[in-house]
């Protein structure tokens, strides 16, 4: 079984893994990090969306085995503990969650989409929400959240 | 009494644990000694079973143990509601087993199940099942099943029928007003199939405890008491008490998390069988292939007016397909939730819908947010715009004039239908009035006719609509054949200290019961909304209850928390008056202080549950505690409406459909927090939007679902959709204590229609009179129903 050695939230840690397990079984599974969620099989519904090196990635879409070296930001490890990102206080601000399944993915692929275009259009905030598929919100207040944090980043800057 | 919080929009106290990742979904609950379970399905969707051989699959490493249907097909799934044939005879009832060991009746039916140290192995081990079918002869189409020759997807069950069903006016006094009608709009159409598609896959972890002989069932339900009940005395002939359910935090529901799975009994049956904790997460394929699905209905329906355009009479024949075996409430959805909303918003004097439910080789069917109430909706609102557009009149106009008056079911009376129900309170032209209003009508008129010389046409499309939720009164729906009350229980609980804690039946998936109902009860008690925590889904803590769907919650739930309030003030009073040596009824009860009327002798509401629990100077014959519980059972259904309003846009040359503009008119009664009520509507419309132009589960002739992944079924997705334009109107329930209606079905009841009349409509003002394009409106069906005949 191959060996791996990753950080994820700022924490370095070292598995042996199978050969096929899949990056996000290994977040929950192997390290607990439930936050993180499957809703899908087929790579298209985001809600394991996470960063790797930086860059937001559907955790479903890589085996465990290709994330060796890699620093891994999850959904736990946005913020520092108590602390909210501005994403995480936007969406409750804003009433950008129902039922929370589709959340953490959306707010890693917002917080993406922030780092490249901090004052995203209202169309920039839906083509960039396209990988991630939420059905409780209808999206508007989701695109409203973001918008709030595109805001308030703004005026930390 | 105080008004800090009702019709606030507070933010909700549920969301710090969804936003920083700490959310408890079922299959994030990991037990000591989890063992995995896998689901070997069938693939064919009607097959004889020749053999099952797992020999070499139990045989593999990790492998635990595998059930099969010799071991559990005794068991089966029912059905909890039961509708009679025209006639009189009983709905056909075949057995739904846990796992199938004669015939597979749909693509995806529960062979085997193995139950392994991993997910993996178990998946493994299921490969290694040799499963030798003999593959019969399928139908999927509700109006093809029934005909001569279909193939049988019961063999005791003739032609397929499951019943059939009438609701309304004599069918010879409709034919008759028909008759004399001056113009009749008549459509075919088909409501088609759609996967509910909560984002949380079904999930469910099977533990017993051989200490205390006692079974726990963790389950992605929206409806644990109902599911405990089900399968204790139905399925696997438990005792209730030494069973508990539990409905952790549930992704979504939206009807498909009502019901009593088959697996959920497997894993419960499993973890006593081995000993160990067994869970079972569905894949989004198997979700597909075995949630309950919504609609599919094939109509034929007919509108009759007067040559002054009065609505004299509607005649409907449907067929619904209920796929291969009845889910939990799918014989409800095509009648009783669907055939009495057919009088819609109007004053309709005649209706008939004849009905034929329908057994075919697809997975079962069953209630989909707003469950019957679209169907019936869409029905209404695409023959009221179709009919304005063939006889030359405004589509509006011709609404406003067929609309009920108003009336606030207190000083008038409620308004009785032709379709069995009375309406509580309505205030119909006033929402289209405010939607024309928003819409700009005028002027849109004008932008219409420019864009029609162009190649990107407009289109406008109206839908008001009503539906019969709040569910509801148990002596109504047991007459009409339901097997189960719907009341809800709400126990308040105070503690010595103050602090509050709430016990509810309803189960929050999404929909903020832990800030709507914290908000009531901290207005009701004068104190922090802190000092109140909401506590659902656990049928060890909290007393029987029914659960949530049919946007009863707050209508059915909050009012029993309501009633449990009333009983908690009532004994404080009785209280305060012995410390305060007056008597009770000089108390009054204001900003969580019990004052004697007319003086500034007051005790706090702490100082009097502190009392209750500490009671050394206390009234001789009252119980010391405080602590209430209460069910609720409606007098009534509820009856939100409203006016939705779609503008689209088409290219004619790809056929592609935009939603422009979505105007929202919604009365849902009082409102108790506007932002969760308007992110319900948010939400209920894109559903219906998607059913419109994205969304629709395709079978192909050996019924295959065709698009059984987010690959292929088009989900609604952020780009897909526009900002809405929501407003409100207040018309109060009058039966309930808290005066709403309900808010969770009603963006999907209105929205579908409006967007196919905006489509059809922008046809017509280019030139192409259709009837109607098949949903969901593909840029392909467009483009082809602009290309000459």
């Amino acid at each position: 079984m191959p060996k791996i050695t990753l950080t994820v939230n700022g924490k370095t840690h070292t598995h042996e893994v199978e050969g096929r397990l899949l990056l996000v079984h290994y977040l929950r599974d192997t390290l607990g990090l439930t936050g993180t969620h499957v809703g899908c099989d087929t790579s298209s519904c985001g809600a394991c969306t996470i960063h790797l090196d930086g860059k937001a990635i559907k955790s479903c879409s890589l085996l465990a085995a290709q994330a060796d070296g890699s620093s891994i930001t999850t959904i736990e490890g946005l913020a520092p503990e108590g602390e909210l990102h501005p994403l995480q206080e936007g969406f409750k601000e804003e009433h950008g969650l129902q039922c929370g399944f589709c959340t953490p993915g959306m707010i890693m692929c917002a917080a993406d989409l922030l780092s490249h275009n901090p004052d995203p259009s209202e169309q920039e905030i839906r083509e960039g929400l396209e990988g991630n598929i939420c059905r409780c919100t209808g999206y508007h207040n989701i695109v409203r959240a973001i918008q709030y944090a595109a805001q308030k980043s703004a005026v930390a800057v | 009494m105080s008004n800090k919080f009702i019709g606030k929009s507070v933010k909700r106290v549920e969301d710090k644990r969804f936003i920083t990742g700490k959310g408890r979904y079922t299959d994030d609950i990991v037990l000591p000694g989890m063992t995995y379970a896998y689901i070997l399905r069938s693939p064919y969707a009607h097959a004889r079973i020749r053999s099952i051989d797992y020999s070499a699959a139990e045989a593999m490493q990790g492998v635990v143990t595998i059930m099969t249907g010799e071991e559990v097909g005794h068991y089966g799934v029912p059905c909890g509601w039961q509708v009679n044939f025209k006639n009189g005879d009983i709905m056909k009832e075949p057995p739904h087993p846990l796992l199938v060991k004669d015939k597979v009746r749909h693509v995806g039916d529960a062979v085997a199940m193995v139950v392994a140290e991993t997910r993996e192995l178990a998946q493994d081990a299921a490969e290694a099942i040799i499963i030798d079918y003999e593959v019969l002869p399928a139908v999927t189409d509700a109006s093809k099943a029934v005909l001569p020759g279909a193939p049988l997807v019961h063999d005791d069950v003739p032609n397929n029928i499951c019943f059939d069903w009438e609701i309304g006016n004599p069918k010879a006094e409709v034919d008759e007003a028909m008759e004399s009608a001056h113009h009749i709009t008549s459509l075919d159409f088909v409501n088609q199939r759609l996967s509910p598609n909560a984002m949380e896959p079904r999930s469910y972890i099977g533990q017993y405890d051989n200490v205390y002989d006692k079974y726990t069932l963790y389950t992605s339900t929206q409806n644990p008491h109902l599911i405990r009940l089900l399968m204790c005395a139905f399925v696997l002939g438990l005792p209730e008490h030494k069973v508990r359910v539990v409905g952790p935090d549930v992704g979504g529901g939206f009807g498909s998390k009502i019901y009593h799975y088959t697996e959920e009994a497997l894993v419960t049956l499993a973890s006593k069988k081995i000993g160990r904790p067994v869970k079972w997460t569905e894949t989004r394929s198997e979700a597909f292939q075995t949630d309950a699905h919504g609609r599919d209905h094939v109509t034929h329906a007919e509108m009759g007016f007067d040559a002054q355009g009065n609505i004299v009479g509607l005649r409907i024949k449907t067929f619904a397909n209920l796929g291969a075996y009845l889910s939990t409430f799918g014989t409800a959805v095509p009648t009783y939730l669907h055939g009495t909303l057919l009088q819609g918003l109007y004053t309709t004097p005649k209706i008939h819908l004849d009905m034929t439910c329908v057994f075919t080789h697809t997975t079962a069917v069953d209630a989909y947010r707003g469950a019957g109430r679209p169907e019936a909706t869409f029905l209404l609102e695409r023959l009221v715009d179709l009919a304005a557009l063939e006889m030359g009149v405004d589509p509006a106009e011709l609404r406003l004039k067929n609309f009920i008056p108003a009336f606030d079911g207190v000083t008038q009376p409620g308004y009785q239908t032709n379709v069995a129900l009375q309406y509580d309170s309505g205030n119909y032209h006033s929402v289209l009035e405010k939607g024309l209003e928003m819409l700009g009508y005028e002027n849109f008129r004008k932008e219409q006719a420019e864009a029609a010389k162009t190649n990107k046409i407009l289109g406008v499309g109206f839908s008001t609509y009503i539906e019969a939720c709040g569910i509801a009164p148990s002596a109504v729906v047991g007459s009409l054949g339901a097997r189960a009350g719907l009341y809800e229980v709400g126990q308040v609980r105070v503690q010595p200290t103050g602090k509050i804690s709430v016990f509810t039946g309803a189960h929050s998936h999404g929909q903020g019961h832990e800030t709507t109902f914290a908000q009531v009860v901290a207005d009701r008690l004068g104190i922090p909304m802190e000092d109140v925590d909401i506590i659902h889904g656990d049928s060890d803590t909290v007393a029987f209850g029914m659960g949530t769907y049919g946007s009863r919650s707050l209508a059915v739930g909050g009012s029993a928390i309501v009633k449990s309030l009333d009983k908690i003030i009532e004994k404080g009073a009785k209280i305060a008056a012995h410390k305060l040596e007056c008597s009770a009824d000089d108390i009054e009860f204001k900003d969580g202080k019990f004052t004697v009327k007319g003086t500034d002798k007051s005790l706090s509401f702490g100082d009097i549950a502190l009392t209750a629990y500490v009671p050394h100077v206390y009234p001789a014959n009252l119980e010391p505690g405080l602590d209430f519980s209460s069910f609720y059972d409606p007098t009534n259904f509820t009856y939100p409406f409203g006016c939705h309003i779609a503008v689209v846009e088409i290219d004619k040359e790809t056929g592609f459909t935009r939603v422009k503009r979505f105007i929202a008119v919604d009365d849902v009664g009082n409102v108790i927090n506007p932002m969760i009520v308007d992110g319900q509507i948010h939400g209920g419309l894109a559903q219906g939007i998607g059913q419109a132009l994205f969304e629709g589960v395709e079978f192909d002739e050996n019924g295959q679902i065709t698009n059984g992944s987010y690959m292929d079924y088009t989900m609604p997705r952020a780009d897909d959709l526009p900002m809405f334009e929501l407003d409100r109107q207040v018309t109060p329930c009058p039966h309930n204590p808290l005066g709403v209606k309900g808010a969770g079905e009603a963006g999907c009841i209105g929205s579908t229609p409006a967007v196919v009349n905006a489509v059809i409509d922008a046809l017509w003002s280019a030139g192409h009179k259709v009837k109607d394009v098949r949903m969901p409106m593909t840029p392909e069906r467009v483009w082809k129903a602009m290309q000459p005949a």
